[in-house]
């Protein structure tokens, strides 16, 4: 079910590089972890983000989470429409709920996994 | 009991609309028998047990010395010398040691918890549907009272309580009848919008109605007039623990109140975040989530007395951030018919 053409982090992250543009997400295992979506708070366009670091938060009916950037870069666009419809998050993860687009520093993004590993780490 | 199954704003939604069935299985039964039962009863609870007839309950505490508590919990009355407490999972070794080391009169006290099992049902649809599985006439069982009878055949103790703001039942059953009754009563009432819920709507709705959660909204370090139980504090009845404190604070007047807000932004206040009034910390967030029937997102807090009229204005630390939030009446949420 994760998506075999995205990179995926330790903390439940999904990245999709096309060129030197990173869009980010949660991951299906993420988003039933947190349960019910109810807001999500993220940057504004033209923030710099740290690979590892917190970009933004997710609040569920029960908890608020992290989200942490999987890669180091300047965010060129964020998803506004989940501010009308934080449930997205839940419904449809990998596809209308991507949260950012980053262009990233040069460099390989490293620390990432592939579709096969994560589905490894998450089973563990 | 897990903190849900098909989601806590369903679960929640559910039990304010049709009906939920939580497995409170975990909560903890004494029994309390013998010709001075009600002598302990009253010693260490601060509630009147003496006004309760056979197949009464009332919501009480067990209070210390200084008129804190050591546990809230529901005494209900079999008969004059056979009481029932049920208290908190967490407290249950507690509880049991504290009442014992107060029984002077000679009372029997039993520990039942691991034997005995506690569905909740709780919703505008729980009478409906539990009618037909009962040969108990429902509407005969008035709020804060019980009969036993049959459930699905399963001998039943049948309770008109609840932790949600509902109309509802809890039914107490030997622990091995647990599994039959939850699918039992899931299955009938599926039709009627019944689900299965979890801790995580429990924490809502209570939340919601004003239901005090033992080791957040109340605890050792809060007196029962500092958390609004004075009308469970029942002075004009002969002595019980905490009562010279409780007599002489309420004198006094008390120094801090538990009192509801609601934020005025989105942001949602979490349980332990610190409470500010005029950018001076006061307090903590006893227990924050979002109301799932209100769509605001509330919260309980202790303040200082003269910060405790409604609107009132608060700020909430959210991560570092001064949020605003504003003191409401309580409970958050009534049920239209009570």
């Amino acid at each position: 079910m994760n998506p075999q053409d995205l990179l995926y982090s330790k903390e439940h992250e999904w990245i999709r590089i096309a060129g030197d543009i990173g869009t980010v997400g949660i991951t299906d295992h993420a988003q039933a972890e947190l349960g019910d979506v109810i807001y999500v708070e993220l940057p504004e366009a033209g923030a710099r983000v740290e690979a590892g670091k917190a970009l933004g938060t997710i609040e569920s009916v029960k908890a608020v989470s992290e989200i942490f950037s999987p890669v180091s870069g300047e965010i060129i666009e964020i998803n506004k429409d989940l501010t009308g419809a934080p449930e997205t998050v839940n419904t449809d993860p990998y596809g209308k709920a991507w949260l950012v687009r980053i262009r990233m520093d040069k460099g390989p993004a490293t620390g990432l996994m592939s579709a096969d590993q994560y589905n490894a780490y998450t089973a563990g | 009991m897990p903190v849900e199954y098909s989601g806590i704003a369903k679960e929640h939604t559910a039990v304010r609309t049709a009906a939920g069935l939580f497995d409170v299985s975990h909560m903890g039964e004494f029994q309390v028998t013998g010709d001075h039962a009600l002598d302990l009863v009253q010693h260490v609870t601060s509630n009147d047990a003496s006004s309760l007839a056979d197949g009464q309950a009332q919501y009480s505490a067990l209070t210390t010395p200084e008129g804190t508590a050591v546990d809230d919990l529901l005494v209900y009355r079999h008969a004059e010398d056979h009481f029932m407490l049920v208290v908190n999972a967490a407290n249950i070794d507690i509880d049991l040691e504290w009442i014992q080391s107060h029984n002077t009169f000679g009372a029997r006290v039993e520990n039942v918890s691991d034997r005995i099992g506690l569905l909740a049902l709780q919703g505008p649809r729980a009478a409906q549907i539990l009618q037909p599985l009962t040969d108990i006439a429902l509407t005969g069982v008035l709020p804060y009272h019980f009969v036993s009878g049959k459930v699905l055949g399963v001998d039943t103790l049948l309770s008109r309580t609840g932790y949600t703001g509902e109309d509802g039942f809890e039914l107490y059953f030997a622990a091995t009848e647990s599994e039959r009754l939850w699918n039992g009563i899931l299955k009938s009432g599926e039709p009627s919008g019944l689900l299965a819920a979890g801790l995580g709507a429990r924490n809502t709705l209570r939340l919601e109605a004003k239901f005090l959660l033992y080791g957040n909204d109340l605890d050792r370090t809060t007196t029962l007039l500092e958390a609004g139980l004075g009308w469970i504090v029942k002075f004009k009845k002969s002595g019980f623990i905490g009562r010279e404190s409780l007599a002489r604070q309420k004198a006094e007047g008390v120094q801090r109140k538990l009192a509801g807000f609601v934020m005025l932004g989105r942001d949602i206040a979490r349980d332990h975040y610190p409470v500010y009034v005029n950018g001076v910390e006061v307090s903590h967030v006893t227990s924050g989530s979002p109301s799932i029937t209100l769509k605001q997102n509330i919260g309980l807090t202790y303040l200082p007395l003269a910060h405790t009229a409604p609107g009132t204005k608060l700020q909430v630390s959210v991560r570092g951030r001064a949020c605003e939030a504003e003191v409401v009446q309580t409970p958050f949420y009534k049920r239209k018919d009570s």
